[in-house]
C-alpha cells in the first residue's frame, strides 16, 4: 500500500532545467507542452490535447467506486508579446499575464520560437535628469530591441520571456518561471509514481496566468471528485525597511509547501485542508500555511465547474516569482512532492463523507 | 416572521463557512421540503414539488430556481504578532470605513474589537492592513484564534418602528423571505428548487454550481439592494417602505424583461407595491444563473435595504412581508417563459 | 433581398440594446430566413440560424458569431419634465451633450442629452465634463404627460441617422456591432446555392457588451467544433494612437493571441491571400475583447478565431466603418466555411 517517496535527484533537477529554461508564455505553451507529452505517454493510459492546449492524462486505479482525482499545474508563464514593428529591429509590446513594469528594464529576453536574443534598454544615466529616474518606465516608452537586421526572425505576435539560465545555488536553486514549472515538474514525478487505488487525472494545463482559462474546461471535460492545484507562491519573506516585523510575508523560504485557506481565487474546501496537515503530520513533512487573501490558482476556475468540485491548492513558495529571476529551496520542493504523493496513498472516498 | 429573522441575521457564517447558518436553515424547512440536499460547495438546495390545486395543469411544470445567499461578509486573520494582535484580511465587500470599533465574532466563539494604526492624517481613511483585531490578550501563545480562522461583524438585531436592523441583511433576510415563502406556499404547478446559496459575497460562487446542477427554465434571487432615500445619498428610486423592488438591472446584469414583466404584472393583479430597481453599484446570485448553461431568464427579487454591507443594514418589514407575498403569487402560478 | 448598404442602415436604425435585443433580432430573422434551414431563439435571446451540411452525422459545426446588441442609456429618474439615465455598455459621457435620443417608453419619444447650464452644476464640474449622473434627457413633453409614458427601466437610443460618407463609407451609432452582423449576411449570402460539408451555425449574439452571457450560452448549447468571433476593432483616427489602431478600408484584421487558436489564424491569413483580401494581423496579448473570450471556455473549450473590421471612433453615435471591409469579411468567412472538410480537424495544429 505504501509506495515509496519519490526523491528529487539529479534526473528531477535536469527536467526541471529544461522546464524552466523552455520558454512558454501564456497562449504559446508548445515548448512545454512536447516535454510533458515526452515525459508522460510511457505511463499514462490516456494522454488528450485538448481545443485550448491543455494536456489531460489519465491514470486509472484500480477497484470498484474509484476516486476521480484530479491535479492541475500550469504550463504557461508571463512575459510579453510584440505588438508593433518600429524597423531597425525595434519592437513595442505589451504585457502577457500580471508583470511589474520596473522589473522590465534593462533585461535579456529571448523572442519567439527560435529563441532570438533582445534587450530592453533604458536611456543611459547620464542622457536623464534626477526628475526623469524617479518615474516608472511606462509600456509606452519601453521597447524590445533585436538588433538591426534580424527583423526577418522576429515579427509583431511573437512572445518573449526573461533570458535567465536555470541554475544550482547550493540548497537553492535559481531560474526564471519557477512558477509554475515546478508544479509542472512535480505533476510529472506524480505520473510516474501514481497511486494504484483512484484514478489520477493530471491536468497541464494553459494560461492560467491570464486568467486560469485552461483549468476552466479541463475540469469541464475531466469531471472530477475532487481536485488539488500545484503551483508556486510569493516568499516575501525579507526583512521591512524599518527593522519591524514582517506580517506580510505570504510564506516563507525553507518552512515547506505552503497550503492554502483561502486566496483570492478560492475559500480551499476545508476537509481537504485538514486532511493535507493530518498527511504531513502523520508522515513528518514540515508544512505552513500561506496567508490567506490575494492571488489565484488554477482552483479558482475548478471548484466552481459544473455542480462544483472540492478543491485545495499546494504550493512550493518562491521569492521573485513573476520577474527575471526567482529563487527556491529543494527542500521545499522535495517536501511538497512528498507530501502530494503521501496523500494522495491515503485518499480515499470516505473525506467526503461529511458536508463541507 | 421577527423572531425567524433574529435567528438568521445573529448567526455568524462568513463566506466559505457557512455550515452554522446551513444548520440553522436546514432545521427551518425540513418538515416543509419534499427533497433537501447539500452540494458540493455547501448550498442547501431544498425541492418543493407541485401540490395543491392546479398542480396537474398540464404544459405549465416549470423548472423555477430560487436563490438567496446564506454567506455574509467577514474577516480571516493573516498574522498573529508577537503581542497577540491579529492581522486580517477580507472576505467579501468589506469598507475600511465600517470597521472602526467595530466588533467581531470568530466562528470558535473568541471575540474582538478592531482597532487601527496610528495614521500620518487623521482624516485619511485607512487600509485592511493598517487595521488589527485586539482580543483582549498579551502575547501570540494565548491569543484564541490562529492564521486563517474566519469572524463575521457582532451586532444584535434590533427594532425601530417598522424598521428592521441588524448586521448581515444582506442577505439573511433573503434567507428569511424564502423560508417564509416555501411556508405559505400552499399550491403550486412547479418544480421549485430553493437554494440557500453559498459565497455569494466573494463572488456568486455558490450560485454558479447550483445553477448547472438544477438546470432551471427560470431563476429568480431574492437578495438586498440600495436605496435612495437618504441624505445626500446616490441618485435611486428605490426607498424604504414603498414595496419590494422588481430588479430591471444592476452592475453585473439585466434582467430578462419577460421575468420583469411577469413579476410586475403579478404585483398589479394583486394589488402589492412595488418599486423598479436600478443598481449601478454591485450585483447578485442571479447574474450567475442567467449565463449558466444554455442560458436562464432570470430577475431579482429584491429587499430595499439602507447602509449595505455596514452593521446596521435596515430593512422595512413591510416590504418583507410584501416580498414574501408576491413571492408566493409568482410560484403559485403558472409562467411560460421563454 | 435588399442590397447590403440598405439592410445595414436598416439594422443600426432598429433599437436593440443589451439584453433587449427582441426588435434587432427580428429583423435579423427576416434575411436570414431566406439563407439558412432553420432559425431558433436561446433563452437568453440569441439568434441561432443553421445551414445543414452533408457530411453523414455526428457532422462537426462551424460557429460564426457577431453579436447584435449595442449599447445605449436607460431611464433611472424622473425629476420634473427632465429624465436621468445611467448607462447600458460602456459610453464615454464626454459624447453625450447634444445627442439625439429616442426614449423608448410606452410609445417611442424623441428627445435630446442635455448639460445643464454651470450655475445649476456643483463648483467641480463646471467647466469640465460632465459625469452621466448630471446630464438630462429633454423630450419636450410636459411633466405629468412624460410621467405616463416613461418609468425607470425604459431604454434610451441614439437616434442619429446614418449617414453615407464618400467612398463607400458609413456612419452611424451602433456599426458596433450591426457591422458585423451584416458582414456575417453577405457570408451567408455568399453560400446561398452552395452545398457545406459542415453545419455552418450563424448567430446573432445577446448581451456581448454587458456580460458576453449571449456567446457562453450559445457556445454551450450548440457545441459547436470551431468558433469565430466577428467584432469591430479600432480604426485608425485623429486621437487614437497609431500603434493600436488599423486603417479603415484596408481590410479586416485577424486576431493573434492566447484567445486564439494558432492554426485557425494561419488558415484564414494562408486564405485571405490565395482570395487577395489585404489582413493585418492584431495582437491581442490577453483578453480579445470580443464573444470570442467566452466562445473558447465554453464547456469542453472550443478553437476560436477572431475576425475584426476596422472603426472609427468605437462607441460614439458617430461610429464609421467601409462597406468594402464588410464584403471581404463575408466573403473570407464564406469561403473558409466551404473550404471545410472531414480532414480539416486532423490538420489543425496548436504547435508547428
Amino acid at each position: 500500500m505504501n509506495a515509496a517517496t519519490p526523491k528529487i535527484t539529479t534526473d528531477q533537477i535536469r527536467l526541471l532545467e529544461r522546464l524552466t529554461n523552455a520558454c512558454a508564455v501564456s497562449g504559446d505553451e508548445g515548448e512545454v507542452r512536447s516535454i510533458v507529452l515526452e515525459q508522460v505517454r510511457p505511463h499514462a493510459d490516456e494522454v488528450k490535447i485538448d481545443a485550448l492546449g491543455n494536456v489531460l492524462v489519465t491514470h486509472h486505479g484500480k477497484g470498484e467506486n474509484r476516486l476521480r482525482v484530479m491535479l492541475a499545474a500550469h504550463m504557461d508563464e508571463v512575459g510579453l508579446m510584440l505588438t508593433n514593428d518600429e524597423e531597425d529591429g525595434i519592437f513595442r509590446f505589451d504585457t502577457v499575464g500580471g508583470l511589474d513594469l520596473r522589473q522590465l528594464v534593462g533585461k535579456a529576453m529571448l523572442v519567439g520560437g527560435e529563441h532570438i536574443p533582445g534587450v530592453i534598454g533604458a536611456r543611459p544615466i547620464h542622457l536623464s535628469t534626477p526628475e526623469e529616474r524617479k518615474q516608472t518606465l511606462t509600456l509606452d516608452t519601453l521597447r524590445i530591441d533585436v538588433g538591426p537586421g534580424n527583423s526577418a526572425k522576429v515579427k509583431v505576435g511573437d512572445r518573449a520571456t526573461f533570458a535567465t539560465p536555470f541554475k544550482r545555488l547550493g540548497s537553492s536553486l535559481q531560474a526564471k518561471a519557477f512558477d509554475d514549472r515546478l508544479g509542472v515538474a512535480t505533476l510529472i514525478e506524480l505520473v510516474k509514481n501514481p497511486p494504484d487505488h483512484l484514478d489520477l487525472l493530471a491536468a497541464f494545463t494553459v494560461q492560467e496566468e491570464v486568467g486560469l482559462r485552461g483549468a476552466r474546461v479541463a475540469a469541464y471535460t475531466l469531471d472530477p471528485h475532487l481536485a488539488f492545484a500545484l503551483d508556486c507562491t510569493p516568499a516575501n519573506d525579507l526583512p521591512a525597511w524599518d527593522g519591524s516585523e514582517n506580517e506580510q510575508y505570504n510564506t516563507r523560504l525553507g518552512a515547506g509547501p505552503a497550503l492554502y485557506i483561502a486566496d483570492g481565487s478560492t475559500i480551499s474546501d476545508p476537509r481537504l485542508v485538514r486532511f493535507l496537515m493530518q498527511t504531513a503530520q502523520t508522515a513528518g513533512i514540515p508544512y505552513q500555511v500561506r496567508q490567506p487573501g490575494g492571488g489565484g490558482t488554477d482552483a479558482g476556475a475548478i471548484h466552481k465547474q459544473r455542480q462544483g468540485v472540492p478543491s485545495v491548492s499546494i504550493s512550493v513558495p518562491g521569492r521573485y516569482l513573476h520577474t527575471a529571476v526567482s529563487l527556491v529551496r529543494l527542500a521545499d520542493w522535495q517536501n511538497s512532492l512528498a507530501l502530494l504523493h503521501a496523500a494522495l496513498q491515503a485518499l480515499t472516498p470516505e473525506i467526503l463523507a461529511a458536508e463541507r | 416572521m421577527k423572531a425567524l429573522i433574529q435567528k438568521l441575521v445573529e448567526t455568524f457564517s462568513p463566506s466559505g463557512f457557512e455550515s452554522p447558518i446551513r444548520q440553522i436553515v436546514r432545521t427551518e424547512i425540513e418538515q416543509i421540503a419534499d427533497e433537501i440536499q447539500v452540494d458540493a460547495l455547501g448550498n442547501l438546495i431544498a425541492r418543493i414539488g407541485p401540490r395543491g390545486e392546479g398542480q396537474h395543469s398540464q404544459g405549465t411544470r416549470q423548472k423555477i430556481m430560487l436563490a438567496a445567499h446564506m454567506d455574509e461578509i467577514g474577516v480571516i486573520v493573516t498574522h498573529i504578532d508577537d503581542n497577540g494582535f491579529a492581522r486580517f484580511t477580507t472576505l467579501g465587500g468589506v469598507q475600511p470605513r465600517n470597521l472602526s470599533g467595530g466588533r467581531v465574532r470568530f466562528l470558535n466563539g473568541a471575540a474582538g474589537v478592531i482597532g487601527i494604526e496610528r495614521l500620518e492624517k487623521v482624516t485619511e481613511l485607512p487600509t485592511i492592513q493598517q487595521m488589527f483585531i485586539d482580543l483582549g490578550g498579551s502575547e501570540r501563545k494565548s491569543c484564541p484564534v490562529q492564521v486563517g480562522d474566519v469572524a463575521a461583524f457582532e451586532r444584535p438585531f434590533a427594532e425601530l418602528g417598522s424598521r428592521l436592523i441588524a448586521k448581515s441583511m444582506d442577505d439573511r433576510i433573503g434567507v428569511a423571505v424564502l423560508i417564509e415563502a416555501m411556508r405559505q406556499l400552499k399550491h403550486t404547478p412547479h418544480d421549485l428548487y430553493f437554494v440557500f446559496s453559498v459565497q455569494e459575497e466573494v463572488g456568486l460562487r455558490g450560485a454558479t454550481t447550483a445553477a448547472f446542477g438544477i438546470d432551471p427554465d427560470l431563476g429568480l434571487a431574492v437578495d438586498v439592494t440600495g436605496t435612495g432615500d437618504t441624505p445626500k445619498s446616490i441618485k435611486m428610486e428605490v426607498g424604504l417602505g414603498k414595496g419590494p423592488a422588481i430588479k430591471v438591472r444592476d452592475e453585473g446584469m439585466l434582467s430578462d424583461p419577460r421575468v420583469v414583466d411577469w413579476m410586475v404584472k403579478t404585483a398589479e393583479k394583486a394589488k402589492i407595491p412595488y418599486q423598479l430597481e436600478i443598481l449601478e453599484r454591485g450585483t447578485t446570485d442571479a447574474r450567475m444563473i442567467q449565463i449558466s448553461r444554455a442560458g436562464v431568464p432570470s430577475g431579482c427579487l429584491s429587499i430595499p435595504c439602507r447602509y449595505i454591507h455596514s452593521p446596521s443594514e435596515m430593512v422595512d418589514y413591510q416590504d418583507v412581508l410584501h416580498a414574501v407575498q408576491l413571492l408566493v403569487q409568482l410560484l403559485s402560478q403558472p409562467v411560460k417563459i421563454g | 433581398m435588399t442590397d447590403l448598404l440598405p439592410f445595414l442602415k436598416t439594422l443600426i436604425s432598429a433599437p436593440g440594446l443589451s439584453g433587449h435585443e427582441a426588435a434587432i433580432r427580428e429583423l435579423i430573422a427576416a434575411e436570414w430566413v431566406l439563407l439558412c434551414d432553420e432559425l431558433t431563439t436561446s433563452r437568453l435571446g440569441s439568434l441561432h440560424a443553421v445551414r445543414r451540411g452533408t457530411l453523414p452525422e455526428p457532422r462537426p459545426s462551424l460557429l460564426l458569431a457577431a453579436h447584435m446588441d449595442s449599447i445605449g442609456m436607460m431611464v433611472t429618474s424622473r425629476v420634473g419634465e427632465f429624465l436621468h439615465i445611467t448607462k447600458v455598455g460602456g459610453i464615454d459621457p464626454r459624447v453625450l451633450p447634444g445627442q439625439l435620443v429616442t426614449v423608448h417608453g410606452r410609445k417611442a419619444l424623441p428627445g435630446v442629452i442635455v448639460q445643464p447650464p454651470d450655475s445649476l452644476l456643483p463648483a467641480e464640474y463646471q467647466n469640465g465634463p460632465l459625469p452621466l449622473e448630471h446630464l438630462l434627457v429633454d423630450t419636450g413633453l410636459p411633466a405629468a404627460e412624460l410621467g405616463r409614458l416613461v418609468r425607470p427601466g425604459d431604454l434610451v437610443s441614439f437616434a442619429q441617422p446614418p449617414l453615407t460618407i464618400a467612398g463607400d463609407n458609413l456612419a452611424g451609432h451602433s456599426l458596433d456591432n450591426r457591422a458585423s452582423v451584416a458582414a456575417l449576411t453577405h457570408c451567408l449570402r455568399e453560400l446561398r446555392g452552395r452545398p457545406t460539408a459542415w453545419d455552418v451555425w450563424a448567430a446573432a449574439t445577446a448581451q456581448e457588451e454587458e456580460t458576453l452571457g449571449g456567446a457562453l450560452t450559445s457556445a454551450y448549447h450548440l457545441g459547436p467544433t470551431l468558433a469565430i468571433a466577428i467584432d469591430v476593432t479600432f480604426g485608425a483616427s485623429p486621437g487614437s494612437p497609431s500603434h493600436k489602431t488599423f486603417p479603415i478600408g484596408k481590410g479586416p484584421t485577424l486576431g493573434w493571441g492566447p484567445n486564439i487558436h494558432p492554426g485557425l489564424h494561419k488558415t484564414l491569413k494562408a486564405l485571405a491571400e490565395r482570395l487577395e483580401i489585404p489582413t493585418k494581423l492584431e495582437a491581442m496579448p490577453r483578453h480579445s475583447g470580443t464573444d470570442a473570450f467566452h466562445l473558447q471556455i465554453a464547456a469542453q473549450g472550443i478553437p476560436t478565431m477572431v475576425v475584426g473590421i476596422p472603426l472609427r471612433y468605437m462607441h460614439t453615435p458617430v461610429e464609421m466603418i467601409s462597406m468594402k471591409d464588410l464584403t471581404r469579411v463575408g466573403r473570407l468567412l464564406a469561403e473558409f466555411a466551404a473550404s471545410l472538410d472531414e480532414n480539416f480537424m486532423d490538420g489543425l495544429k496548436l504547435d508547428e
